[in-house]
């Protein structure tokens, strides 16, 4: 099978002011949207208490919250979870209560109205732990942008590094600000996929750049814009590829992956489309556009020849 | 095409069986089994086989196996039903001593078992239990010091006769003042020699002031002692339990991790690790303890109890002469003689009551009463819950004084099992700082199992997905492609079970995402390829330049992604690390089994073959 009949000659770089532009203001637009919309962060962050719990039949969400009530917890957020019988039951980080003893109690309350209930999961995290995690969490996300980073510079070149890195962010910020616009919970798995997300995006981006320095090397007589056209439309058909292979995944994940993975999914479907993008209008036009050279990327020795008249 | 090296395909082959062996045992499943094992951790009795047929043969339960496995004894039943009764009836025959628990027992044969395959460790959320992280209190640990500090301090200095003019507690310190610098200094230099433990220091724009702490390294070790001595106790209210694989660790400065697999009842082990313990050392009053005990009448001053090993009635004089709060620290050791011995060190208001004591009373017992309250459970007719206390007191230990003594002091003339378990019950009655449960939580089984189903469907319907479009797209090299993937995923299976690393949910979704990462791979090779050809290129030797020009690509790009998980790894929690683990491992996977397998797959088809044209498209 083939989608073009032969190597694609698409100008990617006429639209490369526009990429940067219409890029950037995305990227303002998500930071808005997370600073001001804000995360719908999970309970491994907030803390809190979380109880799931279903019913040999459907309730009805009322009644469970005026039995909460009842017991004290006014301030339960009480919703279906996957289906009518089921339930997600959240009470808020309390600084009096904030102990492993409310699970117990919800259940207990419950438990009086309706013998049938079944526990599915109970999730407490004090306050100090979902701090704690929201800081290494941070600073996973710093070390692995800095682990990233060294590497290009030390494979590639520093222009390359920063495109690279300025890639990788703008993906975390629009897969930020896509979680903030739709209210997806970000739990610690979907960090994982924040993380995961960088190292996918990399690769999209260290595919391109490695024939970038093929081609920069080998054709030594065109100009570095049409070496960088070039370079993207030979890789490209790899990039649709390797993209709907990774989506394929991701949509099995997030039809049959139930609820613990939702997010996850989300995520990174979101963030591949991004990553492919970035790839290509971010990461290798921002190296072009700080003045990638073939001297840039040769060798020491080869360099000198190179510069002979 | 130029042959490729012999090596490479025994290489492959090897790689290929190490992956069938080990990946094998996952789909063998599990017996359900009952596990038994010594609450002490000594080896069962040698007739133990018998005893466990004889209890079993009384139900009529026939066992499927009944043998040592792992250091377990392990009976493997028929089915649950059979199981719930086995465990019930060994409980009751084999009593007190032993740890029964449920458990499921892999079917994997013997001779797979005996080269180490096992199958994976699926994580709490696949398996359903409860995971808790304790906190020891740190704040706690030095508020208590200070209130012993503004009680033990002046109450010393006035013993001395130094004078102070006030005492205070002021932002994590106790604070003294004196008239004059030369008190102070008199003040302090006593304080520092009778009282090392504590931290001295004199603010700067006040000469008359002397601030009391904690220093930092007896901060260090009573944090540390607390934690160990909550491993202690949380390790045998566990086995109390009956939980087939606990893991009690500590994590971590001042945390402790408790994971049980399989326990759903979390109100039960929150009162279990709640409950709390403390001990007192009381002088023995030599008064006919019998006679009280079967009159009921107790002499003035004193308290009736029991010994813990033989039942044997003992009256305790009512003074406490050290509480389990002025516990400093309690281990097992040997005394001058080499024999085994328990030391104890006191905190410094518990030593000068000890002293006082020892110097009237060389010779006389001095016994040492180990108080528990449990919270219990039980529901009532109604289903009701109905918490009780109940109070557990029992005398652990008797021994006569031999000296004089205060800080530091042995207990000696004990067997090496007696030593140790004396300082453990030592150790858990020494209050020395409070815990709490900062964490919890906890999986249905329910839960576990649509976990596992789900991961599984979504992980075949990925791989159908991409073995489809692969084969589609490419044809031939579609299908190389997607035996790579699947070699991979066997490779990932074996390894993953062989390091027994812990499945979880994201753990999962590592594997299913890798599924679609590990294509990439394969898809830059034939990229390659098909540019090559289009180039004007031969097709044997294009399909040789496609996979050597792909290479350094592939591992570039697998590095990247290797950075990023390796970050995951070192600073994530528990179920991401599972994350990073199975997608790292599927990285390295994909670059052997994409480069060499699907390599020595298109060598093997084409290598002998005039073509025309490359089929890769």
């Amino acid at each position: 099978m083939k989608i073009f009949a032969k190597v694609p000659n698409i100008n990617f770089m006429a639209q490369r002011k526009t990429g940067l532009w219409g890029s950037g203001i995305l990227t303002v637009v998500a930071i808005l949207l997370i600073a001001f919309h804000g995360l719908n962060f999970g309970i491994d962050f907030t803390g809190g208490v979380l109880v799931e719990v279903s019913y040999p039949q459907p309730v009805e969400l009322e009644e469970v919250r005026s039995e909460l009530g009842e017991a004290g917890y006014h301030n339960a957020m009480v919703q279906h979870f996957g289906s009518a019988s089921a339930l997600l039951i959240r009470l808020p980080p309390a600084k009096e209560a904030s102990t492993a003893e409310v699970s117990s109690q919800v259940l207990n309350a419950l438990h009086a109205k309706d013998k049938g209930i079944e526990l599915r999961r109970i999730e407490f995290v004090g306050p100090q732990v979902g701090e704690e995690l929201f800081n290494d969490g941070g600073l996973a996300l710093l070390v692995a942008f800095i682990g990233i980073a060294v590497y290009i510079m030390f494979r590639f070149e520093w222009k390359f590094s920063v495109g690279a890195v300025a890639a990788v962010v703008h993906d975390v910020i629009m897969v930020l600000g896509f979680l903030a616009l739709f209210d997806i919970e970000f739990d610690i798995t979907t960090l994982a996929a924040i993380l995961a997300l960088m190292g996918y995006s990399n690769n999209e981006t260290i595919v391109i750049f490695d024939r970038v320095r093929e081609n920069l090397i080998g054709e030594r007589r065109s100009d570095v814009l049409d070496v960088v056209n070039l370079s993207v439309n030979q890789t490209l058909l790899r990039s649709i590829i390797t993209h709907v292979a990774t989506s394929l995944v991701l949509i099995a994940l997030l039809t049959l992956g139930g609820a613990t993975v939702h997010s996850f999914s989300a995520a990174l479907l979101f963030g591949v489309i991004v990553a492919t993008y970035s790839s290509i209008y971010i990461s290798t036009n921002l190296a072009v556009a700080l003045g990638v050279s073939r001297e840039d990327l040769l060798p020491p020795q080869d360099k000198e020849i190179d510069e002979m008249p | 095409m130029k042959p490729y090296a012999s090596w490479k395909y025994v290489v492959l082959v090897l790689a290929l069986v190490f992956g069938a062996l080990y990946s094998a045992p996952n789909i063998y499943g599990d017996d359900p089994s009952v596990q038994v094992t010594m609450e002490s951790g000594d080896p069962l009795p040698a007739d133990f086989g018998d005893i466990v047929a004889k209890a079993l043969e009384a139900r009529k339960l026939v066992p499927i196996a009944s043998g040592v496995e792992d250091g377990h004894w392990v009976v493997r039943l028929p089915d649950t039903d059979a199981q719930l009764q086995a465990s019930e009836q060994l409980k009751r025959e084999l009593g007190r001593g032993y740890v029964v628990a449920l458990s499921s027992a892999s079917k994997t044969p013997g001779w797979l078992r005996a080269i180490g395959a096992k199958p994976m460790n699926l994580g709490l959320d696949l398996r359903g239990g409860v995971h808790f992280l304790l906190e020891v209190d740190l704040d706690e640990v030095n508020k208590k010091a200070v209130q012993r500090i503004i009680t033990d301090v002046p109450a010393f200095l006035r013993k001395e006769d130094v004078r102070y003019t006030g005492r205070r507690e002021a932002s994590g310190a106790a604070v003294l003042e004196f008239a004059d610098a030369a008190t102070l200094d008199e003040a302090r230099k006593l304080i520092a020699r009778n009282f090392p433990e504590y931290a001295l220091t004199v603010p700067a724009n006040s000469p008359t002031q002397l601030q009391i702490a904690l220093s930092q390294q007896e901060a260090k070790r009573i944090v540390d002692f607390a934690v160990q001595q909550n491993l202690t106790t949380l390790r045998s209210r566990v086995n109390q339990l009956g939980v087939a694989e606990p893991l009690v660790q500590r994590q971590g400065v001042n945390r402790i991790v408790v994971q049980l697999p399989g326990v759903q009842d979390t109100t039960r082990v929150k009162e279990l690790l709640g409950a709390t313990a403390t001990l007192e050392y009381r002088a023995v009053d030599e008064a006919d303890a019998y006679s009280a005990a079967a009159s009921g009448i107790t002499p003035a001053g004193t308290e009736l109890f029991y010994t813990r090993e033989d039942r044997r009635p003992v009256l305790l004089k009512r003074e406490i002469i050290a509480g389990g709060d002025n516990l400093v620290d309690a281990a097992a050791t040997v005394d001058e003689q080499g024999g085994p011995a328990v030391s104890v060190v006191l905190d410094g208001a518990a030593a000068k009551r000890m002293f006082a004591f020892t110097e009237r009373n060389v010779g006389k017992p001095m016994a040492v009463l180990f108080k528990e309250r449990e919270v219990v459970t039980n529901y009532n007719a109604q289903g009701v819950a109905i918490r009780e206390h109940r109070d557990v007191e029992e005398i652990i230990s008797i021994a006569s004084i031999r000296g004089v003594f205060g800080k530091r002091f042995q207990t000696t003339g004990l067997s090496s099992k007696e030593a140790h378990d004396l300082a453990l019950l030592l150790k858990a009655g020494a209050l020395a700082a409070p815990v709490e449960i900062v964490e919890e939580r906890t999986v249905g089984p329910s839960l576990g199992a649509d976990n596992i189903r789900r991961g599984i469907a979504a992980a075949v319907l990925g791989m159908a997905l991409v073995a489809l479009f692969m084969v589609v797209y490419y044809r031939v090299f579609g299908l190389f492609a997607v035996a790579a993937l699947l070699m991979n995923t066997v490779l990932v299976a074996a390894i993953l079970s062989l390091l027994q690393a812990t499945l979880t949910m994201p753990g999962i979704a590592g594997i299913v995402l890798h599924l679609g990462i590990a294509v990439d791979a394969n898809v830059l090779i034939y990229e390659r390829i098909r540019e090559e050809l289009r180039n004007g290129m031969k097709p044997h030797a294009a399909i040789e330049a496609g996979y050597e020009r792909a290479f350094l690509t592939i591992a570039d790009a697998n590095i990247t992604v290797l950075i990023a998980t390796m970050t995951l790894f070192a600073l994530g929690a528990g179920p991401i690390k599972g994350f990073a683990i199975t997608l790292a491992i599927g990285i390295v996977c994909s670059q052997f089994t994409a480069i060499v397998g699907s390599r020595a797959l298109a060598q093997l088809f084409f290598a002998k073959r005039p073509l025309k044209d490359v089929p890769v498209w």
